[in-house]
């Protein structure tokens, strides 16, 4: 029955009591008194022996008998029509079992686009049938350069075929679309003439911002093994959707949803790349199909780097105007960006989240290129409209001579974020004693830097979660959804144990398996959100049936009776009891079973997460180099389910903000439309020797909402850190770095050009 | 616009494969082989030159402190041979050009990238993977110290990034922090892991545990 709870929100000694209605079958929310034992504390993986031994059975490392390998062959031009296709020599070679190919007269629009591939008994051998593939490609023109596919006279990517829809249009905002260009204009409020809301600003900022694309290179390709069994097709996938990779995958194969399982156990990193089937999924089961055996396919790391997303770059003008108090009244944001032969090149996330701006108008462009799509990265567009925003706003402080802090202070929207600057500012030394910009003296000086950044709280509603009590007191934890790496499989048997007041060795976790109950692609992070509430729904649940069952034996009534430690005992009377194992014993039946579903979110405390990261940099004014020496994160994710695994997330955020703030980019040869560095050592990511002390901070939020209090922590980590050194650099040497990557030679150039103060 | 033969694949040169046949597994006889179109003919080899391939060859592999007879070609690596031939997955291939470190495994001792080794020039050298680095169900100190840090998150850089830390503490019982970076320098780890394996490593030298390996 649907009840009314009272419960404890806030952070950092802001308390309050709320009121929340909690639905049927669902706890009372844990919140700021909760004594937890389990969860909120630092939990090794459960998964983690199983990492550390090799024993870990990736995508990669599946081998079902009889296995076969395949390899596609990718279009080597940015633009060009299939005129001849012959695939007979490849077809010949010995060891060759299926081969796959695009129609002749397919227009492939990039570089890497599938054109055939085969499958044999080894790699080597598809490698060297791929050679005999003879294809004839009639050369069209093509366009990868931002400012050249707005010309209007510039190649049409998308002169035929149907255009990738926008991914997101807010409520009124206008789409136009000519040449290469489609513009998303959006106002806040709707209709406001931002013309006029700039014109009572004392105070305006005005600076063009760019950044690169930036590829997801998650180190496990993407790729798949097929293997059918009559009509039905298993395949394990290196994906954070196994869901959606089913029904994309029945969808193309003309197959009931009920016919493809699809498998993920453990696998090697996605950030927002992998939440799709992608085209080598369907060519695979293809493959299989022909040559009755099981196939693997995993893409090379070239093949990774084309056609299987990446960040788009932007090219982003802004106004910012503020009273003189500091009080901003307005921002104007333009931006282009090139999404290649996808979507989702839009960069004001951060414009409508972050702050109270009164007037906001923002023109967002995708500009379609020649090039692999764009795809959701690791909080899409956020780190881009960071850099921009969040350099503008230290502009704008200077220029009102105001505490960067007290500005932020003033406008932020989330009192959480409020507390988390201060929390900061009192950690970071190097903010207290910083110089003014370009006071640093000597070749190599020292700067420290801030920006902010937000993320949404995000929850996939078809999310569920079962939960077998067997005879032995073995607990099974099942969701179909994938551990992509940031710990689900662990906060599950936490949250269920904890729930349960049983030790955590007794619970297995099942998961990645499209026949255990539906669960969410890992993207927006709303893992986290979707499946921990739907666990402790259901282990409350189950919790009950097995007081029940205690309750006769125990001769009690069920509410008289609690667990914890593995026993059932009286509230009233610990020696009155019986072990968790004694009542699984006696269950009817051979088990406990109970599926719970995701409850809907009730009343909030707060909606967003927030964090604010301090960069401290060195600049060699020699040598252009950047070295970024520590940062230090405040980050709120609600309640953290396991501080152990969330510290790695925050690590991991700010190492990726790093690596993108000074080393990541996709270098396009303009003469030929190919990319320059499609591997690991000329497409740079940040290694050990770049990487950052971090100290990172989490700030618990009691937040409701759902039951276990939860948001999630993947992406905002990644979001301010650029910002934040690119802010550093301009309190080291003075000058504004505002084109990404920042590498030694703009360094230099900045420095030459601005005179190094 | 013209059509254009498109003749990439024959002029793009040698692949990294045919690059070790070319150096390592001697000259191929192009009549030998199906598909001649495929090979190039070399030179006969200089006397004394032992000619291998394209054929597969049998080759004994010390793993893990056991030989393993198999039957390889030439140009497979050793990486290919460990996980496709001996079953052993845990080492990984991610650049497949010796940038990444994820398919590091030790050769008498020695970290090496498994991807840049033909299997056959690995033979009489002791060749240890992560799967022998434990012994049973008991971990290295190594292996315990990047379960109790954290010190992974995805896992698929984790094999390659404990066999160049416990080489490391193999011939290092302790190591400054600096030390630890340099030995994972060619380590790459997309979900960003580094300040925990940094940790984890210290504290498994301070524990004395030496990595076995």
């Amino acid at each position: 029955m649907a009840r009314k709870v009272r419960t404890t929100v806030g952070y950092d000694g802001h308390f309050k009591d709320l009121e929340v209605d909690i639905p049927e079958g669902e706890p009372a929310p844990w919140d700021a008194r909760s004594a937890l034992t389990l969860v909120s504390q630092r939990v090794p993986r459960v998964d983690a022996v199983l990492k550390v031994t090799g024993r870990a059975k990736y995508t990669y490392d599946v081998h079902p008998p009889g296995m076969l390998y395949a390899k596609i062959l990718g279009s080597p031009h940015p633009c060009a029509k299939i005129t001849k296709l012959d695939l007979s020599k490849a077809r010949a070679l010995p060891g060759v079992k299926a081969v796959w190919s695009e129609k002749v007269g397919k227009k492939l629009l990039f570089q890497g686009q599938e054109v055939a591939a085969v499958a044999a008994v080894s790699l080597d051998v598809a490698e060297d049938a791929l050679k005999l593939v003879a294809v004839e490609y009639e050369k069209r023109p093509f366009v990868n350069d931002l400012e050249k596919a707005r010309k209007p006279d510039a190649p049409q990517v998308f002169d035929s075929g149907p255009v990738p829809p926008p991914r997101r249009v807010p409520s009124g905002a206008e789409v136009t679309h000519a040449g290469n260009v489609r513009t998303i204009v959006a106002t806040q409020p709707p209709g406001v003439d931002i013309g006029k809301a700039l014109a009572q600003a004392e105070v305006l900022v005005e600076g063009t911002y760019r950044t690169q694309v930036q590829t997801h290179s998650a180190l496990e390709t993407h790729g798949t093994v097929a293997k059918w069994e009559g009509d039905h097709l298993t395949l394990w996938s290196s994906t954070q959707g196994t869901f959606a990779t089913r029904d994309q995958i029945a969808e193309a194969l003309h197959l009931p949803k009920d016919r493809v399982r699809v498998l993920c156990d453990f696998m090697g990193g996605g950030f927002g790349a992998k939440l799709n089937a992608g085209p080598y999924s369907v060519i695979a089961a293809r493959l299989a199909r022909d040559a009755r055996a099981p196939v693997k396919l995993m893409l090379d790391r070239k093949e990774e780097h084309l056609a299987t997303g990446n960040r788009p770059d932007s090219a982003q003008w802004l106004k910012l105007g503020a009273k003189r108090d500091g009080t901003l009244v307005g921002l104007h944001l333009k931006s282009y960006g090139t999404p290649g032969v996808g979507t989702g090149a839009g960069v004001s996330g951060p414009a409508r989240a972050i702050y109270k701006i009164p007037a906001l108008r923002t023109e967002e462009s995708d500009v379609f290129t020649n090039a692999g799509e764009a795809r959701p990265f690791r909080a899409p567009g956020h780190p881009q409209g960071c850099f921009a925003l969040e350099q503008a706003m230290d502009e704008l402080a200077e220029k009102l001579g105001m505490d960067p802090l007290a500005l932020r202070k003033k406008n932020l929207k989330n009192p959480v974020q409020v507390a988390e600057v201060e929390r900061g500012a009192a950690l970071c030394q190097a903010w207290r004693g910083r110089g003014r910009p370009g006071a640093a003296k000597g070749v190599v000086r020292r700067g420290v830097g801030v920006a902010c950044g937000v993320w949404y709280h995000n929850v996939n509603p078809a999310t569920q979660v079962q939960i077998d009590i067997h005879n032995d007191g073995r607990v099974e934890v099942k969701n179909g959804a994938q551990d992509i790496g940031t710990g689900t499989r662990t906060f599950m048997a936490q949250v269920a144990a904890e729930e349960m007041g049983i030790p955590l060795d007794l619970v297995t976790v099942r998961m990645g398996d499209t026949s255990l109950p539906i669960g969410p692609g890992s993207g927006g992070s709303c893992t986290t959100p979707s499946i921990a509430p739907t666990v402790r729904a259901a282990a409350y649940q189950a919790r009950l049936k097995m007081v029940g069952v205690a309750a006769k034996l125990l001769k009690a009534a069920p509410d008289e009776l609690e667990i914890s430690g593995g026993r059932i005992h009286a509230i009233s009377d610990m020696a009155r009891s019986i072990t968790w194992k004694q009542v699984a014993a006696r269950i009817p039946g051979d088990k406990v079973s109970v599926l719970a579903s995701r409850a809907a979110e009730y009343q909030v405390f707060q909606e967003q997460v927030g964090g604010v990261q301090f960069a401290e940099v060195e600049v060699d004014t020699e040598t252009g180099q950047v070295r970024v020496r520590k940062v230090t994160a405040i980050q709120d994710c609600g309640r953290p389910l396991n501080r152990l695994t969330a510290e790695s997330q925050v690590n991991g955020g700010v190492i990726q903000g790093v690596s993108y703030a000074l080393f990541e980019n996709r270098q396009l040869d303009r003469t030929s439309g190919r990319m320059c560095n499609p591997n690991l050592e000329a497409y740079k990511i940040c290694g050990a020797n770049d990487c950052p002390d971090i100290e990172g901070v989490l700030v618990d939020v009691s937040n409701a909402g759902n039951n276990a209090g939860v948001s999630g922590i993947g992406e905002p980590t990644t979001v301010p850190t650029s910002a934040a050194i690119a802010n550093a650099i301009y309190n080291a040497i003075g000058v504004r770095m505002r084109e990404l990557p920042i590498t030694p030679d703009r360094v230099l150039a900045a420095l030459h050009k601005g005179g190094g103060r | 616009m013209a059509n254009q033969k498109d003749d990439d694949q024959k002029k793009g040169g040698l692949t990294r494969r045919e690059l070790f046949r070319s150096l390592g597994g001697g000259a191929l006889v192009g009549g030998l082989v199906p598909a001649g179109a495929l090979f190039r003919t070399l030179a006969p080899p200089p006397a004394g030159v032992q000619v291998l391939g394209p054929g597969k060859v049998t080759i004994t592999l010390r793993v893990n402190g056991t030989d393993k007879k198999l039957e390889v070609e030439p140009r497979t690596t050793l990486l290919t041979a460990l996980r496709e031939d001996l079953d052993l997955t845990g080492s990984k291939l991610v650049c497949d050009r010796g940038s990444c470190g994820a398919c590091t495994v030790h050769l008498d001792g020695q970290p090496v990238c498994a991807c840049m080794l033909l299997a056959v020039d690995a033979q009489g050298r002791a060749i240890t993977t992560i799967e022998g680095l434990a012994r049973g169900e008991e971990l290295a100190p190594i292996q315990q110290a990047f379960v109790d840090y954290d010190a992974l998150q995805c896992g698929f850089c984790t094999p390659g990034m404990i066999m160049s830390c416990a080489a490391l503490l193999l011939h290092n019982a302790s190591p400054t922090l600096d030390d630890v970076k340099h030995a994972v320098a060619g380590n790459l780890c997309r979900c960003g892991t580094y300040p925990k394996v940094f940790e984890a490593t210290l504290a498994a030298a301070k524990k004395g545990g030496h990595a076995r390996g």
